[in-house]
């Protein structure tokens, strides 16, 4: 069915591409809106596209951005504390990058920070703005590694693969554990070390069903959310005791 | 199966939970604890983040301690007077409580501080414990008779506003009631727990309650302070998980039926001494996580999401 889908999708693509467009890049992906049900154990999106000249692709899918502290253990009296932190006001909570050769042989590494294109090049600057660089590095470090345990930031660039030399398509990995939020895709097409086309499309990830309207409710109306928790344990606690007294 | 906890915002295995609620309503059937200082730690262990733990678990214990309180209410086990007390000090301790974890959580210490006062308050309770049981048991096998004390006078008996407790058969102050429900109050709201374990002692060594109203007068005033806690959890930082609560307090209902059928066969020197060696294996495993270098020292904090 995605085989199907691909095609489909890429003859569109195509068909709106050769009537001489001044486009150098048309890109699109599926789907546009994934939903997290309470049985979500992570998707794939399937990115596609075409360029007009020989050249290389990036695409990179990166969701909601949020402030991060990232804190520091330290020893103290034999016991670990966190002790020292530094908060990034501005981290997207996903990153996913895919090309069509290794990003480093595509562009200098001015290009790539202008694009955040890798996550080492990702425009991470703690609102501590005097902390001393190294510890600036460190605390960037920590942030990605970190994030990357977790599966929201790539450890490694997917492949990009084309068909003939004007037609592209890759897929990512969502984790089951992604965020909810609006996402953005983003296309580029790199010619002689430079992005010369770039395209962004969003990408919708929210939380549907049962489990979605229980956050929903438990964060908005918190109030009567805990004093609707505190009726089910009454409830749950009664009803186990009626069950004792039978058995 | 796996199934997506809304507010944890995580997916586990139904069963591991369900799994998780029978073992330690096992050992509450059996032993005749909470189980709350047991459960905590266990879901803390499982990923489940710490202050979703404390916050659900405050919930879960308000159901257990319901269907434990009717029985005892049944039996007239329940010194209402002394509850009513308990718990106005209980519901000033747990709302300091949940302050300070507020506080505690945005400063970024509330995990340090949780296993910490694991560590202190249930490592005492533990050690104690253990070598309460194990001079019992040597006493049972010299079949020695001991002294009972009776009722012994301290400085406690001079403090004012003293209170006649029918049921308990007691003349005290209410300050000490008060302030012992204050304090297993903030411990309650920043460990997860009932605050049974400290409770029940506090009621027989410092108040001199008769032990057969200790366990229901404990067991009603816990329903109020853990309402307390789940409430103001809920309200300050969204952490009670109720689908998490329910999966728990099925499993435990199943357990405790089973460990109350098992408990006849173990004298009650041999059941202290045992919750007391999982008490101090919990503790044990805390500490080496406080003490042991972590495999990565930086974390993340994400404040609540909108």
């Amino acid at each position: 069915m995605r085989t199907i889908l691909t095609a489909g999708a890429l003859a569109a693509v195509v068909a709106t591409t050769s009537p001489a467009s001044s486009q150098l890049l048309i890109a699109d992906h599926a789907p546009h809106l994934i939903k997290v049900t309470t049985d979500f154990t992570g998707t794939e999106v399937l990115l596609f596209g075409a360029i007009e000249n020989d050249g290389d692709v990036v695409v990179v899918i990166s969701g909601p951005e949020s402030s991060v502290t990232v804190r520091r253990k330290e020893r103290f009296a034999g016991l670990w504390i966190n002790r020292y932190q530094m908060t990034f006001p501005r981290a997207p909570a996903f990153y996913a990058v895919a090309a069509s050769r290794p990003i480093e042989e595509l562009a200098p590494a001015n290009v790539l920070e202008r694009h955040q294109i890798g996550v080492r090049h990702l425009r991470l600057q703690p609102a501590e703005v005097n902390a001393p660089v190294a510890e600036i590095g460190l605390f960037r470090a920590a942030l990605v590694r970190n994030k990357q345990r977790a599966g929201l930031y790539s450890t490694e660039v997917g492949k990009v693969t084309f068909l003939g030399n004007r037609l592209f398509r890759t897929s990512i990995e969502l984790p089951a554990n992604i965020p909810v939020g609006s996402y953005t895709v983003n296309a580029y097409f790199v010619r002689g070390e430079q992005v010369v086309s770039a395209q962004a499309t969003p990408l919708a990830i929210s939380k549907i069903g049962v489990g979605a309207d229980v956050y929903e409710f438990a964060h908005n109306q918190a109030a009567w959310y805990g004093l609707l928790a505190i009726a089910i344990a009454v409830a749950a606690g009664w009803l186990a005791s009626v069950a004792f007294r039978k058995g | 199966m796996h199934v997506y906890l809304p507010i944890a915002e995580m997916s586990v295995n139904i069963f591991l939970i369900l799994g998780m609620g029978g073992g330690v309503g096992f050992l509450s059937g059996l032993i005749g604890v909470g189980g709350g200082f047991l459960m905590t730690p266990l879901l803390i262990f499982a990923g489940v983040p710490p202050a979703v733990a404390v916050g659900t678990e405050a919930n879960q214990i308000v159901a257990s301690s319901v269907s434990g309180v009717l029985a005892h209410w049944r039996r007239g086990n329940v010194d209402l007077k002394m509850g009513f007390v308990l718990l106005v000090g209980g519901f000033v301790g747990s709302t300091i409580g949940v302050w300070l974890f507020t506080l505690l959580r945005k400063l970024g210490q509330i995990d340090f501080v949780i296993s910490i006062s694991y560590v202190v308050f249930l490592g005492t309770i533990g050690v104690l414990m253990l070598i309460e049981s194990g001079r019992a048991m040597l006493r049972h096998r010299r079949a020695m008779p001991q002294r009972v004390k009776l009722h012994q006078h301290t400085w406690l008996h001079g403090l004012p506003f003293k209170m006649r407790f029918r049921k308990s058969k007691l003349y005290i102050s209410a300050l000490l009631p008060l302030g012992i429900g204050a304090f297993v109050g903030i411990l309650a709201a920043i460990m997860g727990v009932g605050g049974g374990f400290i409770m029940v002692p506090a009621m027989i060594y410092l108040l001199g309650m008769p032990t057969s109203v200790v366990v229901g007068t404990s067991l009603f005033q816990i329903i109020f302070v853990t309402a307390n806690v789940s409430f103001l959890q809920a309200v300050e930082n969204q952490t009670v998980d109720v689908l998490l609560a329910v999966l728990l307090l099925v499993g435990g209902v199943i357990g405790a039926q089973i460990g109350s059928r098992f408990s006849a066969r173990l004298r009650g020197e041999q059941l202290r001494g045992l919750l007391a060696i999982i008490v101090l294996a919990v503790v044990g495993k805390l500490l080496f996580d406080l003490v042991a270098a972590p495999s990565d020292v930086y974390s993340l904090y994400l404040p609540a999401r909108h």
